[in-house]
């Protein structure tokens, strides 16, 4: 284990190896001794870090709280060079979830577009997925912007890297592309509503993913309801 | 983990030349392996090679570019031949190594070429910096509507559960991931997979320089990391707005007959995005790798282009 404790009295991350990238999953608030609930999965929005302690609002969460930094951000590996592409934070994800096993996500702005990522590629293993407004919510839009080369100060390196804050604000997240991960989430997870979208903001990938079947709409003010469907 | 270049391979192949010189060149913290054949005081002409080849590749063809009076400068993308891995791999940061390498050659604009994923990455250097660029060559990298197979998280829209599985999978497995050993004889074997109209002395040869032989046996240098295909939002559509606009001369040749690691453009398609003297030459009964099937046929052409 690498990385300082955390300010709060919990213990430190715990690391997960995604390739040459050490992954800090925070342990925010074990569950219930002898619960078997399952677990809940935070995921950062673009250039944010884990949250020290459980948001209030996700408190009535029957089951433990963890929190993952994404590379290049907060505990984790800041790598050379940058290379950043949203479907690698889905591998991210991922790596969480294989820790984990079965999980509830709640995703802030990028968080949440890899949250609708990790729900379609892992329809069996996420078990619902909640998309909140955040940094990063928008992208690159639905097409890509007029291409350009990109350079940025790389010393002294501290997270968050800023090619990620580069990067992932370029790339494309086409309609039809979210869509079918809301599609294949629908199609392999069971539930009747795998994705909730919270977020107000509404770039165009998310309004097309509000419009699909299988995806349910709650009011930002009502996050503990939105949450409490995924509890069972 | 970075591998030793070759400069005296066990292998020989007739023209093939390992390059002049060898350098390094750090591109946002990464080490990238640059090689050069020709007068050093020539003028300049850089050669981009395609998804999981490496400058190598080229040890035919680039000692015919030489000849006719350039200094043909090559590397190897990050992951690839004698570049350094990385933990994260993208287009544009394959873009912004390739910037670097120009930079290390001359700040004026001069003329590129490039096969496959590295004809389309110079493609879309010439869009967002035409100011290097001079004169553009591309050889069997230019956009399809189909998918491309050395471009990985690039171009497939249509996701399949498996798919999008199986590559989480894989990089749920990298922890101790390690190329598979072999003689000299099983890497050349496994590469016809990929190259397989290529003679077999010619994939024997570019076991010899890009692999390295260790205790247990020969190795690919590629990073294990790197996977053939995956999926991503890209569109082709996207790449052949992009052709119609370049503002330099332009030459595309295209290898007609179709093959795995091609990506399958037809003439006709292009002629519509083809800009303004913009020349295509189609070869027919040859396959993806256009330059190392043909070399000579290629080199005529393209110093013709360059002259």
């Amino acid at each position: 284990m690498s990385g300082a404790a955390t300010a709060s009295s919990g213990p430190g991350p715990v690391m997960l190896s995604h390739g040459r990238v050490e992954l800090a999953l925070h342990p925010l608030r074990p569950g219930p001794a002898g619960g078997s609930a399952r677990p809940l999965l935070l995921l950062h929005g673009l250039g944010e870090r884990s949250p020290r302690q459980v948001p209030e609002w996700m408190a009535s969460w029957p089951g433990p709280v963890h929190a993952l930094d994404f590379t290049g951000h907060g505990d984790s590996t800041v790598p050379a060079g940058g290379g950043y592409t949203a479907e690698i934070l889905m591998s991210d994800a991922d790596i969480a979830v294989g820790h984990l096993g079965q999980v509830t996500i709640v995703g802030r702005g990028l968080g949440a577009y890899v949250a609708l990522l990790v729900a379609g590629g892992r329809p069996a293993a996420v078990r619902g997925a909640v998309l909140l407004d955040g940094p990063g919510l928008l992208g690159g839009g639905p097409t890509p912007t007029s291409p350009h080369v990109d350079t940025v100060e790389r010393d002294p390196v501290v997270p968050p890297d800023p090619w990620a804050l580069v990067e992932l604000t370029r790339d494309p997240r086409p309609p039809d592309y979210a869509t079918a991960f809301v599609r294949q989430a629908v199609q392999y997870s069971g539930l009747a509503e795998p994705i909730t979208v919270c977020a107000v903001g509404r770039p165009p990938w998310l309004e097309a993913v509000v419009a699909e079947p299988g995806v349910r709409v709650a009011r930002l003010t009502r996050l503990a309801d939105a949450l409490a469907p995924y509890a069972g | 983990m970075r591998p030793t270049v070759v400069t005296d391979p066990v292998v020989d192949y007739p023209g093939a030349r390992r390059p002049d010189r060898f350098r390094t060149v750090v591109s946002s913290g990464v080490h990238l392996s640059v090689v050069e054949w020709g007068d050093e005081g020539a003028p300049p002409v850089l050669l981009a090679h395609g998804g999981f080849d490496f400058a190598g590749t080229f040890d035919v063809f680039a000692p015919m570019i030489a000849a006719g009076g350039w200094r043909v400068v090559a590397w190897d993308h990050r992951g690839h031949g004698d570049s350094e891995h990385t933990a994260l791999y993208s287009w544009d940061a394959d873009v912004r190594d390739a910037v670097a390498v120009l930079d290390s050659v001359s700040r004026d604009p001069i003329p590129v070429i490039g096969h496959s994923k590295g004809g389309a990455l110079m493609l879309q250097l010439a869009e967002s910096c035409p100011f290097r660029i001079e004169r553009l060559v591309n050889i069997d990298g230019m956009p399809s509507p189909r998918p491309h197979p050395d471009v990985a998280s690039h171009e497939r829209t249509t996701l399949m559960t498996s798919e999008l599985s199986g590559w989480l999978d894989w990089n749920r497995s990298l922890g101790d991931a390690s190329r598979k050993p072999g003689t000299l004889d099983d890497l050349a074997t496994r590469r016809a997979r990929m190259n397989p109209r290529l003679p077999r002395e010619w994939l024997r040869y570019l076991v010899s320089v890009g692999a390295r032989e260790d205790a247990d046996g020969w190795r690919w240098k590629i990073d294990p990391m790197l996977r053939m295909g995956g999926f991503g939002p890209w569109r082709s559509a996207w790449s052949l707005e992009r052709l119609s606009g370049l503002g330099m001369p332009m030459l595309g040749l295209l290898g007609m007959v179709p093959e795995q690691m091609g990506w399958g453009a037809a003439p006709e398609e292009l002629e519509p995005y083809l800009p303004p003297g913009g020349r295509l030459v189609a070869f027919e009964g040859v396959g993806h790798f256009v330059h190392i099937e043909r070399p000579a046929e290629v080199a005529e052409l393209v110093l013709e282009f360059l002259s």
